[in-house]
């Protein structure tokens, strides 16, 4: 939760799968970065997976999603799928070029790859009803 | 019916309680509004942001002012 009032309103969810591989691992370091660099927030994707309503709705009501997943298993994009989230920018790191495995040693160069990968989807044009989905929403304190 | 309005208290989320108790008036419901403005407890929701508008806690909208007609909607089930 973060200690501002109308946090939601301008802001990119950043739903990182967070797995037990580099790509998940990578998914979760560029996550963090991102949020530390001002361009989203990063979510709980957890909380949504357990179905909490709090998250959920949330993920819900944002205007504008970034999902990360780290390879094609799916997991992040199964559990949007499983909440009823349809409208969201989906990034998945192995399609980058990635090779997945167990080494933990995350690199920059990486990194950097997998934060551009998202700016990129989330700067996409917006179309239909994720358009609309823009207008409904109200501006930040007035 | 319990309901919680959650926000710090910027413009919207006076607007969001105001609309609430609205509604809450017009149906005739019998129910609590309660503001919550501290950070900690509305961290608790695991919201993205505020306002947010909580009914028997469900949470019922994040980051933005409900119509009166959907609180009606939320109150009369």
């Amino acid at each position: 939760m973060e200690n501002q009032c109308c946090a939601a309103n301008n802001e990119v969810m950043i739903l990182a799968c967070s797995g037990g591989s580099n790509v998940g691992q990578l998914s979760n370091r560029a996550a963090v970065e991102l949020t530390q660099e001002g361009f989203g927030k990063m979510y709980c994707l957890a909380g949504i997976g357990g179905q909490l309503k709090g998250f959920v709705q949330s993920a819900k009501d944002v205007p504008v999603i970034a999902a990360i997943d780290g390879c094609a298993v799916g997991c992040a994009k199964a559990i949007l799928k499983n909440a009823g989230i349809q409208d969201y920018n989906y990034i998945v790191l192995t399609d980058l070029g990635i090779e997945k495995n167990k080494n933990f040693n995350l690199s920059d160069e990486d990194i950097t790859r997998v934060k551009k990968a998202v700016a990129a989807a989330c700067n996409s044009p917006k179309t239909g009803a994720e358009a609309s989905k823009f207008s409904r929403v109200v501006g930040c304190c007035g | 019916m319990d309901i919680k309005v959650l926000g710090p208290g910027c413009a919207k989320c006076q607007q969001t309680e105001k609309v609430v108790k609205e509604a809450v008036a017009e149906t005739g419901v019998s129910a609590t509004v309660e503001k919550i403005t501290d950070i900690r407890k509305i961290a608790e929701y695991g919201v993205f942001g505020t306002p947010a508008v909580v009914v028997d806690g469900d949470v019922k909208c994040v980051g933005k002012v409900p119509s009166k007609q959907d609180v009606k909607k939320w109150i009369s089930k």
